[in-house]
């Protein structure tokens, strides 16, 4: 990826769909061959799009965002013949417009000094590898950058960070472990202003929804974190590991009322032959999504673009 | 969000009652709805086509049973061909190998692959008494190797000494050693999370595997898994080949769908399930309890045991001594709430009840959320020991010494009283009554807080939803609400929802 110094807008934009595409490359495949199982030589029929809502749905999309994805596909086209293609097209069209509205990049306000992020998820989302993901990134930008090890529960949680605060340079703001979450996000943030650090960003431990005393504790974290600045987090984000079911829902669900979620960030898209739930997350609760993870490096953690991504998984040609 | 599947068919079979069996067209239209329930729960698309056709075949032309109705019978098949499916009997570790036995542990990223080898190794050492070392081979994330070495001094488990820059093939090879050289039986290899379609990385841990010829390759998977559950089991089988499946954060609420999907297509049983974050969240695999999940049947067993866990087994004696006399102070209501808080609050409790899923959101929405119990708490716990026995003694003056106290306002101490009396007075009914039902046996800690006077769940919906009104005024019944849980009518006793205690009547319709 040097290439992009000298020429910073062209390649990299190709590289980094060439990345995605590969990346996605099974969701690319799964998809697009079974439309092409689907509408090869048939006319698109009531049990036609029953298969393409079936296909759908094998990727994760749930049941009712499939059902409508296929009915808008279908709609004023019964009993013609549509090519694979052109189903693919309209497909990545529709994806395309139900991701278009939470397509945001991940932006720091400068003017917000330091610019907290806070990061939550359930166990073993990824959220420590996306934070150190996410410092590399600023940090390359020429942003200072500073981590909280939140994670105070996690058997090397801590160290973890700490390894990825040495590889970047980024100062890791720790407690024993056992510590109090809540108050460390204090310290930090006192930390991050007197040395006038650009961002901040702080880690915790992971959560499953359902646990409500867990969930009572990230409250707090949030709390504390207003009480040292009242518009902070001012990016609330919660790391979701795509492999999941239709229980991301349920996830976005309680994390948004907990901890105020301001948006998503999506990690292990290349592992799973799907990346649906992105769409049935997109059309229930419309968080603005951020990232996507679609490998295991550091530039495999992109900007989500709606339109890439809808062809992407698609297998859209054009 | 999910209505459970019993809701469904009962919408389906309404019209059918009276007849003597299934027809085709009944089932078809039933198993529709199965399938679409399995769908919801993140069974792969593949698999519950298999698993429709297998329960079409047993319910066709299934005698209806007079005491049933239609739905219920369905229900009943799908339930014990999902228990079927899953594996009815039991399968545990095999140690049954020369020492030092290998159990390798493998799965994508995230899975929980560490903490399970952990669990595992812990349950070996204090349950079979044997000598475990545990070893990681997770060369990639950072501090992984640290993560394990970790758990295992915090559990006086062994690990194998950290060597900086050692491959994972030699790693293993170096534990195995070290296994037999300090004759221990078991080596556990704790694998790096991988990618099912990672060549290179399955090329790796074939290496390790046919270098330490693990007696078990456990795969560890989550249960909040979706669609593609199969290809990760698949792969991982058709790869390495699996001996049991460990599936992890069955502690979420996730309906463990994922659970069939692998089971299917691999065909090896699931061993443990993982149950939560501490070294001893360990289970043996329990069918029936999945298969009620996956159908939204809630999780009355757990439920069970949780009650059986949380609730002290004294306290509950002297509450239904005193349920007996009549006697109900807010000195009684103030422990309830507080087990209910133990139990995982509202919401966690009536997550694992059968068909509460729907009523679980509307008290979201009606924002009865667990601080309620909490205020109540503090007005209780403002209360003089006087007030607390003899709530009568309350004067406006009073009230407003309390409220000040408590940090809360005279008409929410009202709401307080108001419920207490109400909840004294079931109380005093079932206590004439005698206390019948699962939690009897109890001894009323259970009776009092899910019911208070509950003996047996309505079997009118009408009744239903008037107790559930006038438990938050929420409204809206979900259908289905009142019929009787599946597989041999179902646990009597566990209270309908009239009587949560906590629930002022009327802020639901305030809102």
């Amino acid at each position: 990826m040097s290439e992009h110094e000298t020429n910073p807008e062209k390649p990299e934009k190709k590289s980094l769909f060439k990345r995605m595409k590969e990346g996605l490359q099974r969701s690319t495949q799964a998809l697009s061959e079974g439309v092409s199982g689907i509408f090869t030589k048939r006319k698109l029929d009531g049990e036609t799009l029953q298969e393409l809502e079936d296909l759908l749905i094998m990727a994760d999309m749930g049941l009712d965002q499939a059902a409508a994805i296929a009915e808008a596909v279908g709609k004023g086209r019964y009993n013609k013949e549509v090519s694979p293609e052109e189903i693919r097209e309209i497909l990545a069209e529709e994806i395309a417009a139900v991701l278009a509205p939470v397509e945001k990049p991940f932006e720091i306000d400068s003017s917000k000094k330091p610019f907290i992020v806070l990061v939550t998820g359930v166990n073993g989302s990824g959220k420590t590898t996306t934070i150190g993901k996410i410092g590399a990134k600023l940090k390359a930008e020429g942003k200072s950058v500073m981590f909280a090890a939140g994670d105070t529960f996690r058997a090397a949680a801590i160290d973890q960070l700490k390894i990825w605060g040495e590889r970047i340079g980024a100062p890791v703001v720790e407690t024993k472990v056992g510590g109090d979450a809540a108050g460390l996000a204090f310290e930090a943030i006192d930390r991050a202003k007197a040395e006038g650090t650009d961002v901040l960003l702080i880690d915790t431990a992971g959560r499953l929804q359902n646990k409500a005393g867990l969930m009572a504790e990230l409250e707090k974290v949030v709390r504390v974190i207003k009480k040292r600045d009242p518009e902070a987090p001012h990016l609330s984000l919660l790391v979701l590991d795509a492999t999941t079911g239709q229980n991301a829902i349920n996830q976005v669900e309680v994390f948004k009322e907990t901890a105020g979620l301001t948006g998503l960030i999506m990690t292990k898209l290349d592992g799973t032959a799907r990346g649906g739930i992105l769409v049935a997350l997109a059309g229930r609760f419309g968080l603005p999504v951020h990232l996507i993870g679609v490998g295991e490096g550091i530039d495999d953690l992109q900007s989500f673009n709606a339109k890439n991504f809808a062809r992407a998984i698609t297998g859209a040609q054009k | 969000m999910f209505e459970n599947l019993q809701d469904r068919l009962s919408g389906v079979f309404d019209k059918l009652t009276g007849r003597g069996a299934l027809s085709e067209k009944d089932v078809d239209e039933a198993l529709r709805e199965v399938r679409r329930a399995l769908l919801e729960a993140d069974v792969a698309l593949p698999v519950a086509r298999a698993f429709v056709e297998k329960v079409r075949t047993r319910a066709v032309g299934h005698e209806v049973l007079k005491s049933v109705t239609p739905g219920q019978q369905v229900v009943k098949i799908v339930h014990d061909a999902l228990v079927d499916t899953l594996g009815a009997e039991a399968a545990e570790i095999s140690l049954n190998a020369p020492a030092p036995v290998a159990i390798m542990m493998v799965g994508l990223q995230g899975s929980g692959k560490t903490t399970s080898t952990a669990k595992i190794a812990k349950r070996l050492m204090k349950r079979e008494k044997r000598k475990v070392l545990m070893a990681s081979l997770d060369t990639r994330r950072p501090a992984a190797q640290e993560q394990l070495k970790v758990l295992g001094e915090q559990n006086d488990i062994p690990t194998l000494a950290i060597v900086e820059g050692q491959e994972p093939v030699a790693i293993a090879r170096r534990a195995m050693e070290a296994g037999r050289l300090g004759g221990y039986d078991v080596v556990l290899l704790d694998s790096a999370g991988r990618l099912h379609v990672d060549e290179a990385l399955m090329a790796e841990i074939t290496q390790v595997r046919d270098l330490a010829h693990p007696h078990e390759t456990l795969l560890v998977a989550d249960s909040l898994t979706g669609q593609d559950a199969v290809n990760v089991a698949e792969q991982f089988q058709s790869r390495i080949g699996l001996t049991g499946i460990v599936l992890t954060r069955t502690d979420g609420d996730g309906r463990g769908g994922a659970a069939l999907s692998m089971r299917h297509v691999t065909g090896v049983p699931i061993k443990l399930l993982g149950t939560g974050e501490k070294i001893d969240e360990l289970e043996d695999f329990d069918p029936r309890r999945i298969a009620g999940r996956i159908l939204g049947q809630g999780d009355v067993v757990s439920l069970v045991e949780k009650a059986a866990e949380t609730i002290d087994a004294e306290k509950a004696e002297r509450m239904a001594r005193k349920m007996k006399k009549g006697q109900f102070d807010l000195d009684d209501l103030a422990e309830q709430l507080q087990q209910m808080g133990k139990m995982g609050g509202m919401a966690g409790v009536l997550g694992m009840l059968p068909g509460m899923g729907k009523i679980k959101k509307q008290l979201g929405q009606a924002q009865l959320d667990d601080s309620i119990f909490k205020r109540q708490a503090a007005i209780i716990s403002s209360m003089t020991k006087q007030e607390r026995r003899n709530p009568k003694v309350l004067n406006a003056s009073r009230k407003k010494r309390v409220a000040a106290g408590s940090g809360t306002s005279v008409p929410e101490i009202n709401r307080l009283l108001k419920m207490h009396r109400q909840m004294a007075d079931m109380m005093k009914q079932m206590g004439k009554k005698g206390m019948k039902g699962l939690f009897g046996g109890m001894g009323g800690g259970m009776g009092g807080l899910m019911g208070g006077g509950m003996p047996e769940m309505p079997s009118d919906p009408k009744e239903a939803e008037r107790l559930l009104q006038q438990m938050g005024g929420s409204g809206g019944l979900p259908p289905g609400l009142g019929s009787n849980s599946i597989a041999g009518g179902g646990l009597p006793g566990l209270g309908g929802p009239g009587g949560l205690p906590g629930l002022p009547s009327g802020r639901g319709k305030k809102k």
